[in-house]
């Protein structure tokens, strides 16, 4: 009886072992966190917010399993601060054990984490963050929204071809608006025009008003502007103020300036704006109208270059898991990600296999009135633009 | 700084001597006891929030040189945040170009700061309060523009990139969970605390007490206020620069953020919530406020602001002067332990 029973007891023990062994890895590998580091509050949280729904949706679409791994997504408000976004990146790590870092709205919040990616082996997806250099700061770093050099010389390309030979610049005053007015000058100097003044713009509260008064004493044939996602209605009401729009001086920017956030909000004195970027909510393609439909559906906005940025960033992820088979090794992922390509919202991109830093079309684009509503219609091309700093190099 | 006095502790019991007046507040407590043991202690207890912990300490240091000059001296500040940029900068550059090892750079950070300090506070020796938050504040932002515009050397609003701090002392790696940053900031928290207590409850702290409460008053019994206000301002400089190297040297990471407004209001903000003049109330306003915001922006990342401003307000409405009579009543007893003064 005792002996029977004592080997009923170990055969359960035995048993329950062996349900442990099989159980346990299996339970522990379920799912793949992702940590999302946004800027929710402060200057730039239509950034975050962006990027939130954009993942959100993805997930939602596509499904919470892949290669046979539920997918987690953990957001986390960084403010906009450094430190923060270090400190989170850290924890997502340490205690959450998050398989990737993505998000990063501005420049300095991802190089901040950059070192943590590469001490941990960290994927780290740049959804936002536009510094060209950002992608060198760390093997594990690949970026799925763009540089600002590859948007900028097309629109000094088209300024050039356009009669443009006196430019003055405006841009922010940080990594960004200084890679963009360096870009512009660059390309608008080779192709035989001039950078007449140059103006650089605190980063935060801005006030245009002075400069404007410069760039309206001057008269130069056009006004290159770059300013971060959400400033820029800011700026187009100041440069109407100033009377700038009837003055002759032609407004040439990046997209971001006219952000499909914000561009509808900002009236009928933008029509005519020629900037160029590489999204807009109205790109004709039908990957890019089932988007638009789902994105406003599910977050009651516009989506802009932030979210598409986001979307893309999720969907890298799910591709490279699936690639490794559901493995999260960091430099498994990372080698999956090189040299990925597919069609995008916003048209075909890629993951330069180098640089890990994107290559996709930039267009250039008008502002117009499409069913009542203002859009960056674009109307010409420039076909797989890598970022011209690195490809440079 | 104590022995001057010449009664030494003979009839202490009807009226105190000095020295044994001095001797009688400067003795410790047993909350305080507890307050250290417990900080210490969660190095064991709470190993996965070393990261936060780290934040509390250094906000709570930071929070502490500005109860040196708002709390003991009387001098309100919107600007403090100029002094821990300059100590954060200092720091990264230095452990940038060549003195890798953080506890020299902290010294020499600190002492950066306390020059920057000592400079600026020929500034607020004039003029009343208001013009001391005016002072202060645009001290702040000049340094925050400096920092700005010195991009080859600071790299302006994108940040100092390359800061890699070596081993503390030679021997301590700063670890990925964060242990060792908290270890050294607590440790460094703990002991400039020290020094700060010393300080305010000897003869000098006693007479930049006085020249709070009543300047005209005290400069009539020979208090000189000027080299006491001046020398109260650079130690707190000291302080703000040491906590701004902390962030450094556990972040390894240097922005424009370090020298923002935020960062002074968030240290006022701290004192309102710990209360001030008692060198605690940075500490424990540290605490609660990095707890709050660390609660709720994990639970509404996009709309806590909104819960934080709320609470905040409210704890104001129930009354700063009335925190010891209303909500605070059980703890009233040990706030007054640790130092806090009777409302």
């Amino acid at each position: 009886m005792t002996s029977r029973f004592a080997f009923t007891r170990r055969a359960a023990i035995a048993l329950g072992g062996a349900l442990m062994l099989a159980g346990g890895p299996a339970l522990a590998q379920e799912t793949v966190k992702i940590g999302l580091i946004l800027p929710m509050t402060g200057p730039f949280a239509s950034t975050g917010r962006q990027i939130e729904a954009a993942a959100k949706l993805y997930i939602a679409e596509k499904g919470a399993t892949v290669a046979g791994k539920k997918v987690e997504l953990i957001v986390k408000d960084d403010t906009g601060t450094p430190d923060v976004t270090r400190r989170i990146a850290q924890e997502l790590l340490v205690n959450d054990k998050v398989s990737f870092l993505a998000g990063f709205g501005l420049t300095p919040l991802a190089f901040a984490v950059a070192p943590l990616a590469t001490q941990s082996k960290t994927p780290m997806i740049v959804m936002a963050a536009a510094t060209s250099s950002i992608t060198e700061q760390s093997p594990f770093i690949v970026r799925t929204s763009f540089t600002l050099p590859q948007v900028t010389i097309g629109i000094a390309d088209w300024a050039a071809k356009n009669g443009v030979k006196k430019a003055m610049t405006l841009v922010s005053d940080y990594g960004p608006g200084i890679d963009a007015e360096k870009a512009f000058k660059d390309r608008l100097t080779a192709a035989g025009g001039e950078v007449t003044g140059e103006v650089r713009i605190p980063l935060r509260n801005p006030d245009f008003a002075p400069f404007l008064q410069r760039v309206s004493d001057a008269k130069p044939d056009a006004l290159f502007v770059f300013v971060p996602s959400g400033v820029g209605s800011q700026f187009m009401k100041q440069f109407v103020e100033r009377g700038l729009d009837k003055s002759g001086v032609r407004l040439i920017a990046t997209g971001d300036v006219t952000d499909d956030d914000i561009v509808d909000s900002m009236g009928d004195v933008a029509l005519g704006t020629i900037t160029t970027h590489h999204y807009s909510a109205n790109h004709n393609s039908p990957e890019n109208k089932a988007f638009v439909a789902a994105f406003t559906k599910a977050a009651n906005v516009r989506p802009n270059f932030m979210a598409v940025g986001g979307w893309d960033g999720m969907h890298l992820i799910y591709e490279a898991l699936k690639k490794t088979n559901g493995a999260t090794d960091g430099t498994a992922l990372v080698e999956a990600m090189k040299g990925m390509s597919w069609t995008s919202p916003r048209g075909p991109i890629s993951i330069d296999a180098k640089t890990r830093d994107i290559v996709q079309n930039v267009y250039v684009r008008k502002i117009e009135k499409v069913d009542g509503q203002l859009y960056n219609v674009e109307f010409s091309t420039f076909e797989a633009v890598p970022d011209p700093v690195k490809a440079g190099k | 700084m104590l022995q001057s006095n010449p009664a030494p502790q003979q009839d202490a019991k009807p009226v105190l001597g000095p020295a044994a007046f001095l001797k009688a507040k400067a003795a410790w407590r047993w909350p305080e006891f507890l307050f250290w043991i417990s900080a210490f202690a969660l190095i064991l207890l709470l190993p996965n929030r070393h990261l936060l912990l780290n934040e509390i300490a250094i906000l709570g240091l930071f929070a502490l040189s500005l109860d040196l000059i708002l709390g003991y001296a009387g001098i309100v500040s919107l600007g403090h945040a100029a002094f821990f940029g300059v100590g954060a900068y200092a720091a990264g550059l230095l452990t940038k170009y060549g003195v890798t090892e953080p506890v020299s750079g902290l010294v020499l950070s600190g002492v950066a700061a306390g020059f920057a300090g000592f400079l600026a506070s020929f500034m607020i020796l004039r003029g009343t309060d208001l013009t001391r938050l005016m002072v202060t504040l645009g001290v702040a932002l000049i340094f925050h523009e400096i920092a700005n515009r010195l991009d080859w050397l600071t790299g302006g609003a994108d940040g100092l990139l390359g800061v890699a701090p070596g081993p503390i002392l030679g021997r301590f790696d700063f670890d990925f969970a964060g242990t060792t940053a908290y270890v050294y900031s607590l440790t460094v928290t703990f002991l400039l605390f020290l020094a700060a207590r010393r300080i305010v409850h000897s003869p000098f702290g006693l007479s930049v007490k006085a020249l709070k409460d009543n300047r005209l008053r005290a400069a009539t019994i020979g208090i000189a206020p000027n080299r006491r206000l001046i020398a109260i301002y650079t130690l707190g400089a000291v302080y703000a620069g040491m906590a701004g190297a902390l962030l450094t040297q556990t972040t390894q990471f240097v922005s424009l953020e370090v020298l923002d407004f935020a960062r002074s209001a968030d240290a006022l903000l701290v004192l309102v919530i710990g209360g001030s003049g008692y060198l605690y109330g940075g500490l424990i306003g540290a605490i609660a406020f990095k707890l709050m915001k660390d609660t709720l922006s994990a639970m509404t990342p996009a709309y806590w602001i909104f819960w934080m401003g709320f609470i905040l307000v409210i704890l104001v409405l129930i009354g700063r002067d009335r925190r010891m009579a209303g909500l605070a009543r059980p703890f009233a007893p040990l706030l007054r332990l640790l130092g806090a003064r009777r409302p």
